[in-house]
């Protein structure tokens, strides 16, 4: 751990330190499947971090552990001073107030069959808020996050990708959490409404100051949304440090020819960095080839 | 705003939309049919007391097997008893009969199907087991051991075979919670701390309600059939009057009184009919409402619609195309690609899109979702889906006509000497569009088979090669794997092989590497334009992605809500666009961007500029 | 694949045993009047009490089932209590009546349904229409409602077919396919309809799969995708629900063999059971339901050939 990165402990909202997460694997004696090792990752009040990496590089599980959706097999999950590593059910409940989710996709983090003023009310209600202050609260939700208020009693099947994704980003609100977990959010969407989703992100976090882990697998996503920025490769952090340095000159090869590999929208721009890209694998081969004797 | 949904589906309740489908299922004929057939049957049940004129049991010994008048309304059966009474309290019997076996096996399949499917584990295991086994078992040989065992009563043997149609509520109930189970919205639920119970009554049972009621109208009409089978054979209890009883009453006399077995025989058509097209009207009502919620992504929606006119004012039929455009690889001209809708207007997806390519040349159609641009891809290839029309223009491949002027399908007939030999395809999703249950190696020899008539064996050496080509390392390992041993970038590579195998002069490639990860992606990049260079083939790219524009277009077209809305050289389009659309889709991309600034809102709230931007988002919602 | 069989194998024994287990047990408590059936009205108390030792039928459940067992597995299901037959020999000489039924009617289903779903599924239009109305049809009128109608009119009214037929096939093949022509109409009609009905969505659902789209855009002829991709693809949920077809048919020729008074298993099952003849109904029972686990074990093993993904899991 760096210097620069210490502020002591109580500054940190969430610290994850040596987490494993292993999933038991059906059959005899087989060997579990361990999807995280060692994670190491810790967020402030306020701050973004930004989790970047491809499918099955475990960073939608390292999400999944913070909010007990996945077994943690070793390591501590400790959140505003509390260890969560374990924490039960009646215990998830009142982490239910500070720690909420944003998924993937806008069209099944929705119950079909409830309405959109039920689906907002389910987190005030488990915390035991009457239905008139619950109503209240949802008129407010609905207006923080653009919504029209008539939308309490519609369907999500009556709305849009984007407005779903408002939907959810509503329902995460509602209980104002310190730490929302966000997977994902703006890869269902398209080009012009993922902008005016992570617009809406931004301006959550100046008008709050709440926390985000926000899971992506577009590095110019993570780049724009994240304080400091976290690269994941076969359940693995394999760099991790302030946002502009990670995403725009990193120092791991993986996170090298990641950077490399996402095209620029200018044609000679691109056919730059496609050359640059060439280059890096070969050279990367080549060290890899010397590296490791035979 | 403009919502697709009809106005008066707006602002309803959970309790609305119920009373919806009842609404549904009474507009369909057959759906009120079975309703009254089935009210008819409860009405004779519930008020048998009042309307049968006789106790069911009572013999005038004077008067039997005699014809139907005022004092027997339908004639006596063979010791002198009123059929029509027995008629009245048989449903009485037959209906209160089927209830008890669905009760039984809702009783007993339901919730063990809840928490099979919900907790998975010990029980799952145990009670699969001994769904295997009830299913194992033939339905009548075991209600007749259990008569034997425990006598005729008509009630015993229901709760039996109610137990043995348990595994039907079982299986139907783990399969819904399952799927359901893993739902995002599930999670959403515990991580906001619901327990299991509240979780499972909230958010699992309100799934599986509506097959359990579908379900239910099936197995009350099975019940109803074992159970006059049951009795036919004379294995009921033969004090009590049931229309299996008269069945069999009737089967004895079939030579003296054929009509003794009509009036038993229609009950028992007419009450199983009733509820079997009950269960399929329940179900299309809810289907109905199911096509609404589930709006599938990719396929193309203009809010414009017009009136289904097969041959439109102006649509000539010329035989030749255009003098001074054969040259052109293709050419797409004013095309118009439509839906007809139920109340017979035509929904747009492609609306006066024109463009061309010329041989060597890569043209990238770029759009968000519903801009239509893979319909227009497949409009090119023929591979519409059969509900689509052309309702304008034309296209013409090599200076022939593949849509003529005046045609309103894509001509099969004409294409197919086209498809696979001169135009190929390379899809979207890897896996999705391999045949999983053929090796690669046959997906990819077959067509080179069919298309270019050479031998199996040469065509395995070809096939070979161009695995080989396309990067793979070990061709003959990969030829063969089935599909799902391979990974998505591989599966990529072998269709991006399949799609030159027959050295076609286009290639029409719809999001190529959308579904594959960015690092894959790249290679896949490589790999197009290395082969796109090399075999001089003309190419239109499909895509959302400027990036992959930029790395292989030499010119663009932007499609939003089916029309063309700007074209030119790749350059031109991405440094300078004219067109505000593709201004601000270009003002989306995040790269070269501040980080940490509004992307859209500028000065106001980011909240005021979603609801703004409101409309355009909900086009997305494609139908 | 080996150990897939084998699986499967010893899940099927272990059902058989939960069910003759469960049979016997509930049998037990049938017995009791059994000896005084046997012997008459007429018999002293002497005599039935002798015939009870003899039966065995003093000694406690568990040692009763595990001597029936013991003898069941070496071949031996002992003889009738009432007519003396040995089980064995009851059963095979009534047996290929049924088997013969089923059988034939299962075919006629399998061919018959898949054309029309196909073609329902293919042509849409009228041809769709009718199976789907027909699957309604089908499955509103019980099998054995269709018997009745079948023998009042065809061959009481008509008079075209025997109405019934306990003719061995000794008599003659015409005779005999004669005898069994109304039987297995009532059988098919409404296996028809609803197979039909679920190879028509079957067929349906991989039509719309994107792999077709690319076969159809690799040049490959419509025929051939329809054949080789499609109705391969599309056998396993055809060939689930015909299993379950052929379980219920077992139990559902019982009574269709009592309408055409055909000398099948069901006239022995129907016989067996109202007696008590516990090694009879034991029989019964075992019988079928080794049949039907053979039967699953044949679908499975065909779903594992048509799906390779099966085949390596």
């Amino acid at each position: 751990m760096t210097a620069t990165e210490v502020h002591g402990a109580g500054a940190r909202l969430l610290t994850v330190s040596g987490l494993d997460v292993e999933y038991p694997l059906k059959g005899f004696r087989r060997k579990p499947f361990r999807a995280l090792t060692d994670i190491n990752i810790s967020i402030k009040p306020g701050e973004t971090l930004g989790l970047v990496g491809e499918s099955g590089s475990g960073k939608t599980t390292l999400g999944r552990a913070v909010l007990g959706l996945a077994p943690v097999t070793r390591g501590t999950i400790t959140f505003a001073g509390q260890d969560i590593s374990h924490a039960g059910r009646q215990e998830r409940r009142k982490l239910g107030k500070d720690l909420q989710v944003v998924f993937q996709d806008p069209y099944t983090s929705l119950n079909p069959s409830l309405q959109i003023g039920d689906i907002l009310a389910e987190p005030l209600k488990v915390q035991g808020q009457d239905p008139a202050t619950a109503r209240k609260r949802v008129k407010e939700l609905l207006d923080q996050v653009g919504l029209p208020v008539d939308a309490v009693d519609r369907l999500p099947r009556e709305f849009s990708g984007g407005q779903r994704q408002r939907v959810a980003i509503a329902r995460a609100l509602a209980l104002s959490p310190k730490l929302i977990v966000c997977d994902e959010p703006v890869s269902a969407l398209d080009l012009s409404t993922q902008a005016v989703v992570l617009d809406l992100f931004l301006q959550i976090q100046r008008d709050t100051g709440v926390s985000y882990l926000f899971v992506s697998h577009d590095l110019d996503v993570v780049r724009h949304i994240s304080h400091r920025v976290a690269v994941m490769y076969h359940g693995e952090i394999v760099e991790q440090g302030p946002a502009s340095t990670v995403t725009r000159s990193p120092e791991h090869p993986y996170t090298q020819r990641l950077l490399l590999a996402s095209p620029v929208p200018d044609p000679d721009r691109q056919a730059k960095r496609r050359d640059e890209r060439h280059r890096l694998l070969a050279a990367q081969r080549l060290q890899e080839a010397s590296g490791i004797p035979a | 705003m403009s919502m697709i949904q009809p106005a008066e589906l707006v602002g309803q309740t959970g309790t609305v939309v119920r009373s919806h489908v009842v609404k549904k299922i009474l507009k369909n004929p057959l759906g009120l049919a079975s309703v009254i057939v089935i009210v008819f049957m409860i009405a004779l049940a519930v008020l048998a007391n009042v309307l049968a004129p006789f106790d069911p049991n009572f013999a005038n010994i004077g008067k039997t097997l005699a014809g139907g008048d005022t004092v027997n309304l339908l004639g006596t059966d063979s010791v002198g008893r009123d059929v029509w009474s027995r008629l009245v309290f048989g449903a009485r019997t037959t209906l209160l009969s089927a209830l008890l076996c669905a009760a039984v096996a809702i009783v007993i399949g339901l919730p063990s199907g809840l928490v099979a499917g919900y907790y998975a584990g010990k029980f799952d295991g145990v009670a699969n087991w001994v769904v295997n086994v009830l299913m194992a078992l033939p339905g009548i040989i075991v209600l007749l051991t259990v008569r034997a065992a425990l006598g005729p009563s008509v009630w015993i043997s229901m709760v039996a075979f109610g137990i043995l149609m348990a595994p039907g509520y079982f299986r139907l109930t783990r399969t819904a919670v399952q799927s359901v189970r893993n739902e995002l919205y599930v999670d959403a639920a515990r991580v906001a701390g619901l327990g299991d119970t509240a979780i499972i009554s909230r958010h699992i049972f309100s799934v599986v309600r509506a097959p359990i009621i579908i379900q239910t109208a099936v197995i009350c009409g099975v019940a109803i059939a074992i159970q006059s089978g049951l009795e036919f054979l004379g294995l009921g209890d033969p004090s009590v009057a049931t229309w299996g009883v008269m069945l069999n009453e009737g089967f004895k006399n079939i030579y003296l009184s054929p009509l003794l077995l009509l009036w038993p025989a229609l009950a028992i058509g007419l009450t199983i009919g009733a509820l079997v097209l009950l269960g399929n009207a329940i179900r299309d009502a809810l289907e109905d409402a199911e096509k609404i919620k589930a709006p599938r992504r990719g396929s193309g929606t203009a809010q414009e619609t017009l009136a289904a006119t097969r041959h439109l004012p102006g649509r000539t039929s010329p035989a030749a195309v255009e003098a001074g455009t054969e040259h052109h690889l293709v050419k797409v001209s004013h095309l118009g690609v439509g839906y007809p809708q139920a109340d017979g207007s035509i929904k747009k997806v492609v609306d006066d899109v024109s463009f061309h390519v010329d041989r060597g040349e890569v043209l990238g159609i770029v759009g968000e979702s519903g801009s239509g641009k893979s319909q227009t891809a497949f409009s090119i290839l023929g591979l519409l889906p059969d509900s689509a029309r052309i309702v304008a223009g034309s296209i013409q491949f090599d200076g022939k006509f593949t849509v003529a002027p005046t045609d309103d399908r894509v001509s099969q007939a004409r294409l197919g000497g086209y498809r696979g030999k001169r135009i190929s395809y390379i899809p979207q999703e890897p896996m999705s569009n391999l045949d999983p249950a053929f090796t690669i190696g046959y997906q990819l020899v077959t067509p080179m088979v069919r298309v270019l008539k050479i031998s199996k064996a040469e065509a395995r050496k070809r096939a070979l090669k161009l695995l080989d080509d396309v990067g793979i390392r070990f061709p003959e390992k990969t030829f063969n794997a089935y599909p799902h041993e391979v990974s998505g970038g591989m599966a990529q590579r072998v269709l991006i092989a399949g799609a030159i195998s027959c050295e076609p002069d286009l290639i029409i490639a719809d999001e190529p590497t959308t579904a594959l990860d960015v690092t894959v992606q790249a290679d896949v990049l490589d790999l197009i334009r290395d082969l796109q260079k090399r075999l001089g083939v003309g190419v239109i790219l499909v895509t959302h992605n400027f990036g992959v524009v930029a790395d292989l277009c030499d010119r663009v077209a932007v499609m939003q809500n089916g029309r063309l809305v700007e074209d030119g050289d790749v350059r031109e389009i991405l440094r300078n666009p004219k067109d505000p659309y593709t201004q601000k889709l270009l003002g989306s991309m995040l790269e070269d961007k501040e980080p940490m600034t509004m992307l859209v809102s500028g000065g106001m709230g980011a909240a005021q500029a979603a609801a703004r931007d409101d409309d355009p988002d909900a086009k997305e919602m494609a139908l | 694949m080996v150990s897939f069989i084998l699986k499967r194998i010893a899940s099927g024994i272990s059902v058989l045993v939960a069910i003759s287990f469960f049979t016997y047990c509930l049998l037990y408590f049938s017995s009791a009047n059994i000896a005084r059936n046997i012997l008459g009205e007429y018999a002293s108390q002497a005599q039935v009490q002798a015939k009870e030792i003899e039966l065995g039928l003093h000694r406690p459940l568990l040692s009763r089932f595990f001597e029936w067992a013991g003898n069941a597995v070496q071949g031996d299901f002992g003889a009738s209590w009432f007519t003396s037959e040995p089980v064995v020999s009851a059963i095979t000489t009534r047996l290929p009546v049924t088997l013969t039924l089923v059988i034939v009617s299962i075919v006629c289903i399998a061919i018959i349904a898949t054309l029309l779903g196909t073609a329902a599924a293919v042509k849409r239009g009228w041809i769709d229409r009718l199976v789907q109305g027909a699957a309604v049809v089908g499955d509103a009128i019980p099998d054995f409602v269709l018997a009745i109608v079948l023998v009042a009119v065809f061959a009481i009214n008509l008079k075209i077919f025997p109405a019934t037929s306990s003719i061995s096939p000794d008599a003659g093949s015409a005779a005999w396919v004669a005898s069994m022509t109304l039987p297995v109409i009532a059988l098919l009609i409404n296996g028809i309809a609803s197979i039909a009905q679920q190879i028509r969505s079957a067929v349906i659902k991989q039509l719309e799969k994107d792999y077709v789209r690319t076969l159809r855009s690799r040049g490959i002829p419509e025929w051939e995708i329809l054949f080789k991709h499609v109705l391969r693809s599309a056998a396993p949920a055809g060939l689930t629900v015909l299993s379950l077809k052929f379980v219920g048919m077992l139990g559902g020729v019982v009574i269709i063999e009592q309408i055409f008074a055909l000398p099948g298993m069901g006239a022995l099952a129907v016989q067996s059971t109202s007696q008590g003849d516990i090694p009879l109904v034991m029989g019964v029972v075992l019988y079928t339901v080794i049949i039907v686990i053979i039967v699953n074990l044949l679908v499975d093993l065909i779903n594992g050939w048509l799906n390779p993904k099966v085949r390596v899991s």
